[in-house]
């Protein structure tokens, strides 16, 4: 998957969610935490979807990884590439 | 012959869930929607652990655990389970406290609290906001020696009315004391006390229904009247139980018993680090309960004015060892009308207090008899302040002890609420002792009650899921079938 292709993954993921926030505004280099009202479940319930959907394993100590749509792409795009798009 | 509990179950699981708590249903149904074969043993005859229900001749339903949760309730059952289990959750508005303090009514959220400590209570505005702030920016990582009574003596020095309006409910909602940790208390208040208190429409009997039927929809073998009686290990990794005369085989096992039971009975010390079973039996276990449950005749209104639920005490002030004395001053009432379960024409209340096992554990049967009849009689007395024909109106009452949850739950000592602080550490910990073995239960105070339980089970199943997947790779034999 190429890292546009990656972050429209993660957009559907955020989308499913959120259902009550509008994520298509989301700005990519601001932190998600910022923008949309989430907490530490929601981030687990990204990592259990990257999982489920693409077999991408997210340890623990990587969650920090994940605090912008930039830095989450940056850090999925080497695990992701050989992908091919859901 | 006995009925077979375990008829058509196959010889072996992804993950074995021992335990149909909040917990273990919901770390079973996460996991199963990701794919992994899930079994489910529970050993009682209806699933849901604390998480219950009973039924008594005349129609009467009680609940045992629904006196209310947080708002983060809904969206976890959205997420974990149903639209429908999270459209079914409601408000409770009518909030009691009434003690020789003070008594008022609140809808038990942050801005209701802020204008009572200001109004009632003639705290500054700056100050009610900056505890607020405190509180809820504590987390895991904050140091953990400073104790409740630290924090409010800091921001409320000298007040224990005030201390007695921000922790009796907490104490009640889950054992904890003035002497816990501040941050176990600053993470449950600004879950709890922030943005109301909920429940759900339709009773626990109607939650655990839906429930089992998504578990179903889910893929999960779900089996009642199941006791697992060990935890099976081979060369440091877990191999699987022994429940009703079978073993049965898994890659992951998540038991949502006891943490204390789990690692010392189940599995057995000898497969432990000195260190850790150290740390295991030095986990201290919550406080346990009284309850008595009294059922209106049919039809029989009571006044909504009353409230839904009540933090009721005649003590001059509030003291948490007070709140364990058999010698109850403090109970706090849950009012169910009608509408608990639209269609219904019942209403009933149900009294609870702290209590300590140790108190119930040693009378003799009849004595215990005795004892249980006393709380009943005391109860109605008590409850005769707010409901002066309370005993021309009442069609059933009885009572439950320590010793009839440790009976349903096995839980060790009755314990309500699972373990003081140090359990989640230990709970944590599990899975670097044996590999695949996990625990997801009532831990630590944060991870109890049923939203705490609800996300802990969440989080434990992302972790199996995650082992699961990692050691799928290792073992070449899974790859090759
Ligand atoms: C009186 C009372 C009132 C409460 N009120 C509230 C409230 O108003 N709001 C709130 O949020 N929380 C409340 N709680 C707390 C809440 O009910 C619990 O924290 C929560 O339900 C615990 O869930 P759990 O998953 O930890 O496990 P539990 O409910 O403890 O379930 C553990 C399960 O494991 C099973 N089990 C144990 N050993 C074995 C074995 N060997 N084999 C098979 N199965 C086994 C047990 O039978 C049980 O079903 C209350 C608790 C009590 C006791």
């Amino acid at each position: 998957m190429s890292p546009p292709e990656i972050k429209e993954a993660i957009l559907d993921i955020l989308e499913s969610i959120a259902p009550d926030e509008d994520v298509t505004n989301v700005k990519d280099d601001v932190p998600l935490r910022e923008q949309l009202e989430l907490d530490s479940m929601d981030f687990l319930d990204i990592v259990m979807e990257l999982r489920k959907r693409y077999r991408v394993q997210i340890p623990e100590d990587d969650y920090v990884q994940l605090a912008t749509i930039n830095s989450t792409v940056e850090y999925l795009a080497p695990l992701m590439k050989d992908l091919q798009k859901a | 012959m006995p009925k077979d509990f375990l008829q058509g179950a196959r010889d072996h699981y992804d993950c074995i869930v021992i335990g149909s708590g909040l917990a273990g249903l919901t770390a079973a149904n996460t996991l199963a929607r990701t794919g992994q074969s899930v079994l489910l043993l529970e050993q009682h005859y209806k699933l849901g652990g604390m998480a219950t229900w009973f039924k008594r001749p005349g129609g009467h339903i009680f609940d045992i655990s629904l006196h209310g949760f947080p708002v983060g309730m809904i969206k976890s059952c959205r997420r974990y389970w149903t639209q429908e289990i999270a459209d079914s959750i409601v408000q409770l508005k009518n909030i009691r406290f009434d003690n020789p303090m003070f008594s008022l009514t609140t809808t038990f959220n942050r801005e209701d609290f802020t204008r009572l400590l200001v109004e009632k209570f003639q705290v500054s505005a700056e100050r009610v906001q900056a505890f607020f702030d405190t509180a809820r920016g504590m987390n895991f990582y904050d140091d953990q020696s400073t104790t409740a009574g630290e924090l409010f003596e800091r921001f409320f020095p000298g007040r224990e009315d005030i201390i007695r309006l921000l922790m009796e409910p907490i104490t009640y909602a889950n054992g904890s004391t003035l002497e816990d940790p501040a941050i176990s208390y600053g993470i449950v208040f600004s879950n709890f006390m922030s943005k109301g208190v909920f429940t759900f429409e339709g009773g626990t009997d109607r939650l655990i229904h839906l429930m089992h039927e998504e578990l179903l929809r889910s893929g999960v073998d779900v089996r009642i009247k199941c006791d697992v009686q060990r935890i099976l290990v081979n060369r440091g990794r877990v191999a699987g139980v022994q429940v009703n005369g079978r073993t049965i085989g898994a890659r992951a096992v998540i038991s949502n018993a006891n943490l204390k039971s789990t690692v010392l009975k189940m599995i057995g010390p000898e497969h432990f680090d000195r260190s850790f079973l150290d740390e295991a039996e030095a986990v201290r276990l919550n406080n346990s309960s009284c309850q008595v449950y009294m059922a209106l005749r049919p039809g029989e209104m009571l006044d909504e004015s009353l409230g839904d639920l009540l933090f009721s005490s005649t003590a001059p002030l509030f003291r948490t060892d007070l709140l364990l004395s058999r010698d109850v001053t403090s109970r706090t009432y849950s009012f169910y009308y009608p509408r608990t379960r639209p269609g219904s024409d019942r209403c009933l209340v149900v009294s609870s207090t702290n209590a300590r096992y140790e108190d119930w554990a040693g009378l003799s049967d009849e004595a215990y008899e005795d004892s249980k009849r006393d709380l009943v009689e005391s109860t109605l007395e008590a409850l005769g302040r707010y409901i002066p024909d309370i005993r021309q109106k009442l069609d059933h009452a009885e009572a439950s002890t320590p010793r009839t949850f440790r009976h349903y739950t096995r839980h060790l000592q009755g314990a309500s609420f699972g373990t003081k602080f140090e359990g989640l550490a230990v709970s944590r910990a599990l899975p670097e002792q044996i590999a695949g073995l996990y625990h997801a239960g009532s831990v630590g105070i944060i991870m109890s009650g049923w939203l705490g339980a609800m996300n802990y089970g969440v989080i434990v199943a992302n972790d199996v899921d995650s082992w699961l997947m990692k050691s799928n790779r290792q073992t070449p034999l899974a790859t090759a079938t």
